[in-house]
């Protein structure tokens, strides 16, 4: 229950309109796009402009109240689920496109827009954003800064944290900061436009992002190739990109994947496949045509059993459907569908999806892996039933040792999805205690108070090694 | 997958005893599998016109599947606000496309308005006009008829006239008074007492299709009943039109009577199934779409659950049939409509029929076909425009709020002609026209009207 005084002067500053403390608005903002994660806020806060957040938080630090900040809920590391209660602040309402600037080629926004919107404004422009998070329908802008977003476009464009240049925030004080600006230079200390993208809203509440955009390519052909050979996939993989060729897609699905597709979109794709690629590239339609040639080769030489190569767009819409279909199919199988992002550097991919299907038969868990190849960042993904506490047991034991693989291949636990509450027990395998102590250290001199989003990226105690004995 | 193991067994429902009698029949109705189903990833979010109207999460499909179960859990209480907001619905279901885990979303939200109806205390006067309604009228095919003639007295015999003269009207709230002035002319001569009931096919019959005509429809519409025989039939189909057939209960179950909403299942699959038809043809979206979730509504009916899995995939929308089966007829605008330059003619989807018939080209397939017609897309016209069913009867505020950005789109085609699917949808775009449209030079009309009227060589109006 939040204080008479501190509801009252909430309420002042937003008007009664978006504050909201009913049990249902409290029972609506208790979860995210993360399973079987559920805790209560105390209120729920709509603010209208960045003076208006920084009034909240001056009236938050005076009451010690915790506070959640978010876009949509739809982030998959339980980073919005408010587990300390307090109050969720949601950032809807701040949806604006404050300039979209044609001579320095950058847009202003307000972070509550939604990301899709943006970027058709953007495209409508003749310009171009190239973070694509599969979520972007609903996610907002300032969501994937939070969680530095990536997207299928990650291998060749980079992610959300290669396009934001500027922000502005709202400390745990109520101080407004900018960092960055419309500046494609800019060293003036320690950069923390970078620092605040992907600090999942412990360290400030960004309030508006200036974002690089850049002129859209001109031409895009897609092609498919399949593999009986796992290894196969994964060497034409490295060799693509061995050959200084940076594919603007290149995405991987195994074959417990290809058969959930193919069961739930009639495609006839071969089941005895190991590995499906699709390879997308763009830019001069000469080198598209050059580049696609190209990769034809090596999966040629990589024995890739079938290539297909899209000669128009209606073509390349029916290979990307495959792709395209791999969560949905996925998330009908069984109620509870459990998405992670182990990343490895993608030399590594086979060794990784190999070591993933192992696990799965270890702990009798049913695991399908598809994700962004050319990036090494994978999606394995459970599917299971979060009232079958048993299985779901399974399903969690299984994913440590998921991460822990993932480690010692090099990679992380986490490659786009962020940390939060889920991975948090995992953070000090990638990071070290060193690591951990620095990040702490940052984190009390934003918000000494620990009021912002309370109890994520950080654990109470970190999760002991499983010791793995392989005989 | 590396295994699927076979679900162990495990508690579907929580063991709760409830102490609330409402939360207790929610949790028993409520299907715990589908709330399970969604992962709340929230990608219904874009496609709910509540949610876009408020911005409120309470507002939307996941919000709403998320209050449930936390009733079910109980986490909360079923209180007025819970059951105001499932109200709030307006049960276009555009949400369920949308959604990668296939929630079924409608059947959840007619399940716990159905929960909700069981203790709902109704006022005495509203208790008699639901009864009155949803038992002694809808589903009477002798009442509705009388209903229809008493209608159409009051409309023609001058009572209209002095009804709205002596501002008698005045004493019904504003809505109800606006909705009043829009309504067609009833008739007492349905269908059937038009056409007989059965019309042959002109030329080679391609194959003997059923008419649902519905209960509102037969009455307020009976044109575009005959319409549609007529069309079909120049499609080269042969129309039966069973006899005991009764209201589809759409309006019952999304009301939450869903007992009575069986019952009239009940008659209609035993109507169609002995008229020896190969498909059962519906112009209705609202009505179309309980009919394909018949096998659904009977699932659990031993003595009728085959019955129903007869009917449902025999169900189609008059458009997909023409355009998938049919020898569709020349359409054309008459000459001198279209002398200077096509006739715009813009189409405003219904929710059910695009969402759960899954019949959103073919409508625009034959619109395309008309000769001197231009068809021309209005903005968001697979978006909801706030009629419901009843709902603009039952939440004025959201349903005028929707419909005002509704013809703001509709304006913007500046068509001649606006049409739909549904008599629902048809009475709101008529509404819409009449208060926010341009009403001299738009004209909202069902497309099977519009399209009949314009076969080749008929002379359109």
């Amino acid at each position: 229950m939040l204080d008479a005084a501190l509801t009252q002067s909430l309420r002042q500053i937003v008007g009664d309109r978006n504050f909201k403390d009913d049990r249902q608005s409290l029972v609506a903002h208790s979860y995210d796009g993360t399973p079987m994660l559920q805790s209560l806020p105390d209120g729920v806060i709509y603010p209208e402009s960045t003076e208006q957040v920084s009034e909240i938080m001056k009236v938050l630090a005076e009451y010690r109240v915790p506070v959640v900040s978010r876009g949509s809920g739809s982030n998959l590391c339980g980073g919005t689920v408010p587990v300390q209660g307090g109050i969720v602040m949601v950032m809807h309402r701040m949806n604006r496109i404050v300039e979209v600037d044609m001579e320095n080629l950058t847009a202003t926004v307000q972070t509550g827009i939604i990301t899709a919107e943006f970027t058709a404004h953007i495209e409508s422009l003749g310009l171009f954003y190239p973070p694509d998070p599969s979520s972007m329908k609903i996610s907002t802008i300032g969501g994937n800064i939070a969680e530095c977003s990536g997207g299928l476009r990650g291998l060749k464009y980079g992610t959300t944290k290669d396009y934001v240049i500027g922000l502005e925030a709202v400390l745990a004080s109520g101080e407004i900061i900018r960092t960055g600006g419309k500046l494609m230079k800019d060293v003036a200390g320690y950069d923390l436009t970078k620092l605040l993208v992907g600090s999942e809203g412990t360290l400030a509440i960004i309030t508006e992002a200036t974002l690089k955009l850049v002129p859209p390519p001109k031409s895009k052909k897609t092609m498919l190739a399949m593999y009986k050979d796992l290894y196969g996939a994964a060497r034409t993989v490295s060799r693509i990109v061995e050959a200084k060729i940076i594919p603007a897609t290149l995405e991987f699905m195994d074959n417990p994947t290809i058969r959930v597709v193919d069961d739930f979109a009639n495609l006839g794709l071969p089941r005895d496949m190991e590995a499906i690629l699709l390879i997308e590239q763009d830019g001069d339609p000469e080198a598209v045509e050059r580049d696609i040639g190209r990769i034809r080769e090596i999966c040629e030489a990589e024995q890739a059993d079938r290539i297909d190569v899209a000669d128009n767009r209606e073509q390349a819409e029916k290979l990307l459907t495959a792709r395209r279909s791999a969560f949905t199919a996925l998330a009908r199988l069984r109620p509870t569908t459990i998405l992670e992002d182990a990343t490895v550097p993608r030399s590594r991919i086979a060794d990784m999806v190999l070591r993933i299907n192992e696990i799965a038969r270890k702990y009798d868990v049913s695991i399908a892996t598809f994700g962004h190849a050319g990036d090494g960042n994978l999606h394995p993904t459970a599917t299971t039933d979060a009232r079958d506490l048993e299985e779901v047991h399974r399903v969690e034991q299984a994913f440590e040792e998921i991460f822990e693989a993932a480690i010692e291949l090099g990679g992380t636990i986490t490659g786009e999805h962020g940390v939060g509450l889920v991975k948090a027990p995992f953070l000090e395998w990638k990071v070290g205690s060193a690591g951990i102590g620095l990040m702490k250290g940052i984190k009390q001199a934003f918000d000494p108070n620990n009021l912002l989003n309370p109890g994520k990226i950080f654990a109470k105690e970190t999760r002991k090694r499983v010791v793995i004995n392989r005989g | 997958m590396a295994n699927a193991n076979a679900p162990a067994t495990i508690q579907k429902k929580p063991a709760i005893e409830h102490t609330n009698p409402m939360a207790k029949t929610l949790l028993a109705k409520l299907d715990y599998d589908q709330l399970t189903n969604c992962m709340r990833c929230g990608f219904c979010l874009p496609a709910c016109p509540t949610f876009r109207e408020t911005g409120l999460e309470p507002e939307s499909p996941r919000g709403r599947i998320a209050l449930m179960k936390a009733v079910a859990d109980g986490l909360m209480d079923p209180d007025q606000a819970f059951q105001d907001q499932m109200n709030h619905c307006l049960g276009c279901r555009a949400c369920e496309p949308a959604c990668p885990a296939d929630v079924k979303y409608g059947q959840l939200i007619e399940q716990a308005r159905d929960a909700i109806e069981d203790h709902a205390g109704h006022s005495a006067p509203i208790r008699g006009v639901r009864k009155l309604m949803f038992k002694g009228v809808f589903p009477h095919r002798n009442r509705l008829k009388w209903l229809g003639r008493s209608l159409a007295l009051y409309q023609k015999s001058g009572l209209r006239a002095i009804a709205r003269g002596t501002g008698i009207m005045k004493l019904f709230p504003k809505h109800l008074r606006e909705m009043e002035q829009i309504l067609p002319d009833a008739t007492g001569k349905g269908v059937v007492e038009r056409l007989g009931a059965v019309y042959p096919a002109k030329g080679e019959k391609i194959a003997r299709v059923a008419l649902f005509r519905g209960c509102i429809m037969d009455v307020m519409f009976a044109d575009t009943n005959v319409n549609t025989v007529k069309l079909l039939s120049e499609a080269g189909f042969e129309v039966v039109i069973p006899e005991t057939q009764v209201c589809c209960g759409a309006l019952h179950a999304h009301s939450g009577e869903m007992d009575q909403a069986r019952d009239l299942a009940r008659v209609n699959v035993k109507a169609f199934r002995e008229a020896g038809i190969e498909y059962i043809v519906s112009n209705a979206g609202g009505c179309g779409a309980l009919l394909v979730e018949y096998d659904h509504l009977l699932h659990e009916d031993p003595e009728y659950r085959e019955l129903g899995e007869w009917f449902a995939p025999r169900v189609v929308d008059v458009g997909k049939l023409l355009v998938e089966k049919g020898r569709i007829p020349d359409f054309a605008e008459p000459a001198a409509a279209a002398a200077t330059k096509p006739v715009t003619i813009t189409y405003q989807d219904s929710c059910h029929l695009r969402n759960v018939m899954k019949s959103s080209t073919a409508p625009r397939e034959l619109m395309n076909q008309v000769s001197g017609a231009h068809y021309c897309e209005m903005k968001d016209s697979d978006r909801c425009c706030g009629s419901a069913g009843i709902y603009n009867v039952t939440q004025p505020e959201m349903a005028g709020q929707i419909l005002e950005h509704k013809m703001e789109h509709a304006n913007a085609t500046n068509a001649r002609y606006l049409l739909t699917s549904n008599p629902g949808c048809l009475l709101q775009m008529k509404h819409g026209i009449e208060k926010h449209g341009a009403k001299d030079r738009m004209e909202a009309m069902h497309i099977v009207d519009y399209l009949y009227e314009r076969i080749g060589g008929k002379d359109g109006r």
